[in-house]
Formats: C-alpha cells, sequence, structure tokens
C-alpha cells in the first residue's frame, strides 16, 4: 500500500522548465562592493545603500543558526549570485507591451496570465523574476482606491518616508542571520500600504520566480494597513528543477494599524530536489507582523516545496484586543526537510492567537513543527489555542513537534493540543473497494486532513493548494 | 460447465493470512437475484471469504478461483473488482477524518461511473440522489457534511455502508454481520434498505449470526461455514435450527480459534 502511496505523491514537478531569457547576472561573491553594485543598479538614495552597509556590518558578526531540527551542507554564501534580472529590463518598460514576450511566456505557463483581459478579475499581481520586478497589474485600478501596489526597489523612490519609517521597524536587522543577510542584499519584493478606512478593493498578490543558475533570490516585501483598513495578500513562488541547491532568504513585514486587518496566504512551491535529495531550494524566511489596538494578522501557508524550509511566519500583538493567527499546512515527501511553525508574542491585554497546524510526511522526509507562544507581564486575559496535527505516510518519514510556552501573567490561557495519526491501509481499502483509484483515495484523505487550513485560504488559491497536493477539492458538497 | 446464469462462482478456493490457512475448500454459486445467507462460529472465515473476494492486501489466495459475471476476481485490483460490482458493507467501518461523507460518495460513484464510460454526475443530481438514500437508512441529511463516519455510533455507521450500497447499486453485496450490535430498529433500518435494493439481478451474501435479521431479509439459501469451508447449505429453515442448536453438532472438529471475531 505504501508505495502506491509514494506513486500517488511523487508528482510532477511542472514549475521545473527553464526560461530562454538572457540576462544580467553578477559574479558570485559577497563583499561590500557587491552591495554597493545592487544599490547602484537600483539608482537607490544614499540613505538605502548606508542601511544596507550598516545590515551586512552587523550580519558579518552573525553566525548561522543551527537549532532548527534540519540537516544540511553549510551554504557557501561566496558561491551565489547577488543579482541577476533579464536584460530586457533594463530599459525600465513602460507597459505590458514592451515587456520581453519571453517573460510574459513564462508566467502565462505557471498559470498567472500578466495581460488583465486574462487574468482572474479580483486580483492584481507583481510578478518578480529573480531579482527584478516584472510587472504590476491593475495599478491604476489600484489608485483609485488610494492603495499603493508596486515593487519596494519603486517605493524606495516614490515613498520614501514610508520605507524610512517602516523599514525593519517589525524584523530588525540584527533579527536573525538571514534576515540581515537580506537586509544587506535585498534586490525587489512587494510595497502595499492601504490608506485609512479602506477595503482593498481586489486581491493583491506577488508571485516569485527563480530562473537564473545559481543566484539566490532574497525579497523583501512590506505591507502597511492604516487604521481601520482591510487587505488579503497572496504570495506564490516557483523555480526550475536543478541539481545545484539555490537559497532563497526573504524578508516579509506586516504593519496593522488601530482597527486594520491584514490576511497574507502563501502557496509556497520552490523545486523540492529529486527523490534523492539532490538540488531544490534552500527556504530560510522571516515573516513577521505587528498588530497595533483592535488590529487582526492571519498567516495561512501551504508549504509544498524546497529542500529545506525554515519559516516561523509571526505576530507581535502589540496593542490591546489584537488577534493573530496562524494556519498551516507543510507536506513533504521524498528527503524534504521542513522546520516551520510560528511565533505569537502577547504583549497587549486580552490579546488572542489561534495557530492550526497540519505537518503531513511521506518518504523519507522530515517535517517540524515549531512553536512559541509567549504571554508577557502585561497581557491580561490573552489567550492561545493550539492544535498540531501530523500525518504520517508510510514509516521512513519523521514528524516532531517543538511547542514553546513562556507564560508572565497567571491570567492569561494557553491551550494546546497534538494529534499524530497515519493514512492507514482501512483507509485505502474502503476508498478502492468503493471504486476509487489509489492516487485518488491519497488526495482525498490527506485534503480531508488539511481541511481546517484550506478553508482559510481565499478561493482561487484553494483551488491551486489543492492542485499541488494532487487533491480535487471538487465542489461536491451542495 | 457453462458459467452462463452464475454471477459469483466460488471454486475450492484456499486462502490464508499471515500464512495461516483460514479457507480450506470453499465452493459457493450464486445466481443473479438470490440472497444468501452465511452463518458460523467465530473464527470461521466468514470475514475472511469477503476480503478475499474484494482482494484485500494480506489475504493470500493459494489456490481455486472466484469469478463474477464470468470474470477473474483474482485477476483485478482492488478498485477493478468494486468497479465490476462487487460491495462489501463492512464488518468495522472505518473513518476518514474530515472528508465529508457526501464528497466521499461523489468520489465513489463518479470513479465507477467514470469506469464504465458514463459522465459524472452534476453535484446537484448527485446531492439529490444522496439525500434520497439518506432518507431510506434513516440518517439525517446532516451526515453528509460529516466526516465519513466520524463520531458516528456504530448503528450509525452500519447504517453509512448501506447508504454506499444503495448508491452505488452494485451486482453483488456481501454485508458482513452488518447487523451485530444494532438494536432491533436500526436492524429494521437496515434489512428494509437491503430489501430495497433487491431485484432480479442483484444478489448478496448476508454474513450474521442472528435468525432475527433473516425473519426480515428472507434469504434463498443459508449455508454453514466452518473451519474455512462450507459444511452445511439448506434454506431459510436451517437457520432456525441453527438458533436452537448451534454450530456444534456440525462440526467436525473445533475450529482453531473461537474466540477471535
Ligand atoms: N489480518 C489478520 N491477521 C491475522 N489473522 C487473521 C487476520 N484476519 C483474520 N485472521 C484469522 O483468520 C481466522 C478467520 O477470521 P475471520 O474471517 O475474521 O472469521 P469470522 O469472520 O468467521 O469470525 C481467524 O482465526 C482470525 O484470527
Ligand atoms: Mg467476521
Amino acid at each position: 500500500m505504501t508505495e502506491q502511496i509514494d506513486k500517488a505523491l511523487a508528482r510532477e514537478y511542472e514549475a521545473g522548465f527553464v526560461s530562454a531569457v538572457e540576462s544580467e547576472t553578477f559574479e558570485p561573491g559577497l563583499d561590500e562592493d557587491v552591495i554597493r553594485r545592487i544599490s547602484e543598479v537600483k539608482g537607490e538614495p544614499e540613505w538605502m545603500l548606508e542601511w544596507r552597509l550598516k545590515a551586512f556590518r552587523v550580519w558579518q558578526e552573525m553566525e548561522e543558526p543551527e537549532w532548527a531540527h534540519l540537516s544540511y551542507p553549510k551554504i557557501d554564501l561566496q558561491s551565489v549570485s547577488y543579482y541577476s534580472a533579464p536584460k530586457s529590463m533594463k530599459d525600465k518598460p513602460k507597459s505590458l507591451d514592451e515587456v520581453d514576450p519571453e517573460l510574459l511566456r513564462t508566467y502565462e505557463k505557471l498559470g498567472i496570465p500578466l495581460i488583465e483581459q486574462q487574468m482572474l478579475a479580483g486580483v492584481a499581481v507583481d510578478a518578480v523574476f529573480d531579482s527584478v520586478s516584472v510587472v504590476t497589474t491593475f495599478r491604476e485600478k489600484l489608485e483609485e482606491a488610494g492603495v499603493i501596489f508596486c515593487p519596494i526597489s519603486e517605493a524606495v523612490h516614490k515613498y520614501p518616508d514610508l520605507i524610512k519609517k517602516y523599514i525593519g521597524s517589525v524584523v530588525p536587522t540584527k533579527d536573525n542571520y538571514f534576515a540581515a543577510l537580506n537586509c544587506a542584499v535585498f534586490t525587489d519584493g512587494s510595497f502595499v500600504y492601504i490608506p485609512k478606512g479602506t477595503r482593498c478593493p481586489m486581491e493583491l498578490s506577488t508571485y516569485f520566480r527563480i530562473n537564473e543558475q545559481n543566484t539566490g533570490q532574497f525579497e523583501r516585501t512590506l505591507i502597511i494597513a492604516d487604521e481601520g483598513s482591510h487587505v488579503s495578500y497572496l504570495e506564490g513562488c516557483t523555480a526550475p528543477q536543478r541539481d545545484e541547491n539555490q537559497l532563497h532568504a526573504a524578508v516579509v513585514e506586516l504593519v496593522a494599524m488601530d482597527n486594520a486587518e491584514i490576511k497574507y496566504s502563501t502557496v509556497q512551491n520552490w523545486y523540492p530536489g529529486d527523490e534523492d535529495g539532490k538540488g531544490g531550494i534552500y527556504n530560510f524566511v522571516t515573516k513577521r507582523g505587528i498588530c497595533h489596538t483592535n488590529a487582526k494578522i492571519s498567516w495561512t501557508q501551504v508549504e509544498t516545496g524546497s529542500a529545506v524550509t525554515w519559516k516561523y511566519p509571526s505576530c507581535v500583538l502589540k496593542g490591546d484586543n489584537s488577534v493573530g493567527e496562524f494556519y498551516s499546512v507543510a507536506l513533504t515527501r521524498g528527503r524534504q526537510q521542513a522546520d516551520t511553525g510560528t511565533k505569537m508574542i502577547h504583549i497587549g491585554k486580552n490579546t488572542k492567537s489561534t495557530i492550526i497546524s497540519k505537518g503531513i510526511s511521506a518518504g523519507k522526509s522530515n517535517n517540524s513543527y515549531r512553536g512559541l507562544v509567549r504571554m508577557n507581564p502585561g497581557a491580561e486575559g490573552a489567550r492561545n489555542f493550539t492544535q498540531c496535527d501530523s500525518l504520517l505516510i508510510g514509516d521512513q518519514c519523521g514528524a516532531h513537534t517543538f511547542p514553546y510556552v513562556e507564560s508572565r501573567n497567571p491570567s492569561a490561557i494557553v491551550e494546546h493540543e497534538a494529534t499524530t495519526s497515519k493514512v492507514s491501509d482501512d483507509q485505502m481499502f474502503l476508498c478502492r473497494q468503493r471504486g476509487v483509484d489509489p492516487e485518488k483515495a491519497v488526495s482525498m484523505i490527506v485534503n480531508g486532513f488539511c481541511k481546517e487550513v484550506f478553508k482559510e485560504l481565499p478561493m482561487e488559491f484553494a483551488v491551486e493548494a489543492g492542485k499541488l497536493l494532487e487533491i480535487s477539492l471538487e465542489g461536491s458538497v451542495g | 460447465m457453462s458459467n452462463e446464469n452464475v454471477l459469483l462462482s466460488i471454486k475450492d478456493l484456499h486462502a490464508s493470512v499471515e500464512e495461516k490457512n483460514i479457507l480450506k475448500g470453499l465452493n459457493l454459486d450464486i445466481k443473479p437475484g438470490e440472497v444468501h445467507a452465511i452463518m458460523g462460529p467465530n473464527g470461521a472465515g466468514k470475514s475472511t471469504t469477503g476480503y478475499v473476494l474484494s482482494g484485500r492486501d494480506g489475504y493470500e489466495v493459494d489456490s481455486g478461483s472466484a469469478t463474477l459475471d464470468g470474470q477473474d476476481l483474482f485477476d483485478m485490483d482492488v478498485e477493478e473488482r468494486a468497479r465490476a460490482g462487487l460491495f462489501l458493507a463492512f464488518q468495522y467501518p472505518v473513518e476518514i477524518p474530515g472528508v465529508s461523507n457526501l464528497e466521499f460518495l461523489k468520489v465513489s460513484v463518479d470513479s465507477q461511473r467514470e469506469a464504465r464510460g458514463e459522465e459524472a454526475l452534476t453535484s446537484a443530481e448527485f446531492l439529490k440522489l444522496a439525500k434520497e438514500a439518506c432518507k431510506q437508512v434513516n440518517l439525517p441529511v446532516s451526515f453528509l457534511k460529516r466526516g465519513v463516519n466520524e463520531g458516528f455510533s456504530g448503528g450509525e455507521k452500519k447504517r453509512n455502508e448501506i447508504m454506499q450500497m444503495i448508491l452505488l447499486k452494485p451486482k453483488l453485496c456481501i454485508l458482513d454481520e452488518t447487523d451485530s450490535g444494532l438494536d432491533i430498529d436500526a436492524m429494521q433500518v437496515v434489512a428494509n434498505g437491503v430489501n430495497s435494493q433487491r431485484d432480479s439481478e442483484r444478489s448478496f451474501i448476508v454474513v450474521t449470526h442472528y435468525q432475527r435479521l433473516l425473519d426480515y431479509i428472507k434469504p434463498d439459501f443459508v449455508h454453514v461455514l466452518a473451519d474455512g469451508k462450507i459444511v452445511k447449505s439448506g434454506d431459510a429453515s436451517l437457520a432456525k435450527e441453527l438458533e436452537a442448536q448451534g454450530y456444534a453438532w456440525l462440526q467436525t472438529e473445533p475450529t482453531e480459534d473461537e474466540i477471535e471475531d
């Protein structure tokens, strides 16, 4: 039975193609000069360069963390190229007509047409290719509502006050090794500002694509939801199938002002490497949001790709009555390793957090949940509920949970539930006895296990996520 | 011999589980529309018969044959046998958390339709059928939204099995102790479900320990399975005799494992 399940999960990596795009790529290596050159090609103001150089010096004093339940050869950061951009992007195309058709074709092949007429009506996309943003759609429509959605490299020029005020305000430069590195070398990513009292009229999304060999992708996203505003943001990512490992070290910062709400969803499908663990993306990501009074941040992630995942989208619940949520599905197979979870830092009174984590391990993979719930002394009446479920497929994989609780307020309540289960032979036999293919049966069972998380995803993405797990989410429930 | 008028034909079947011989020369012919009851002591091999016919992993055929509608069952995968019309109502139905009953039923029915080259039903068409089936087995429609068998009582699980049977419309239904553990009302629901599906084409194997089920589902034949083979066959009156006298008088030697169920 296990063999059939493995077969069912051993889906082809459909995003594994390489685009024939001529690129301008830096020689591998990392020093101050490289950082100056990144800043220069982006035409950045002096203050941005200074910020990067300061981060670089901080980073040089830091060590790569080793506490995660992950094992991989040390990454040689001198062998990575820190900037690569399609040559055609050099002339800064003004409209889609001027964008290299090969780039547009790449996104179309990935199921993300950038021609507005062909797109999902309610979704605006920022398409980031290696180190640059190729195009951001529906900008005019968003501007009418006062919403800013643009590449962060552009925001540095156009909205320096907002950038200066908020960049590094949620994830400080010295937060961790990979975050500090990102501060020094980040190339592109998205910037979002939602004005006071505005409900963003569309879903916003960024699609990250690594194409060039031996490059790292270091993107940076900053979302600011001003008082009483609301935004739902989606993030997707893929990379070609290569034998070498590639590094992706992103930073995402969310700021939810009083009464604002940010919903941030990710479908992560970086190349996971082959069955024997050759190749794949090393995904080291720092994501954090700060909630002011009555604000809410909700992280939903579906992690199916990457050889190594190190990622803990977190909420700092600073304002009273603020709410943090984390819904996660992490699927590992082959030799994939994931160490993922969240941190909920309760500072304000009556703050609430919910953590639902679903880990699915197959093959020889390792899947760990790592979560921290901290109740600060001032967090009167704060509450957390955590549920961690692991589903094992076969008997060569590992599932682990590392829940940490630090409560310094006696009135705070922390609840934790954990389960481990298997796709059982009995379940498989029942499905097959009713005429269902083994592949479809596994999909259905895994899908059922993830239901609580999938229902948090925006519709368009729920479908995408379902397909990723080879799960048909046909609308059979009437 | 011509199989023309036989739906299921089992010939000298020997089968084992974990190297242990369980079925030791089973013979059984079932014609379309017939209902056969199988009774017999615990551990005789009744459940094993259902599992061997449906192709469960770990149940090894050592010799003998079984055909359904003339097709060699042992040549087919589990799902192919199901699509050929073989249905097994489980003695212990398993839960599938998070997968709604409705989704599970629709995927099952669609898979079988697809194998027959028929188009999938629309969600609306299927929902209508599913609601009717719910009514037939006396389950509230809300059960369609709940996870497969998730938190169902014993009786609800068994009625859910009958609902699946009603929707899948198999040629051969094997009911493995579907009446065990049911109160008299629930048992009647099960019996009515079965009776509503009886016609001149569809055949049943009803495994039971109790005469009372057979008062409602009138079998054409009753067989006693002991130690892996049929030791006595008769009509419905045999069940009454067994109820009165037990199995001991039929057995040449005691079964190996009386405690197993
Ligand atoms: N999965 C199994 N592993 C080991 N032994 C089994 C298994 N299934 C059945 N058996 C054995 O096979 C024999 C027949 O079992 P079963 O077919 O369940 O009997 P019945 O249904 O007639 O009570 C018993 O001795 C039982 O212990
Ligand atoms: Mg039995």
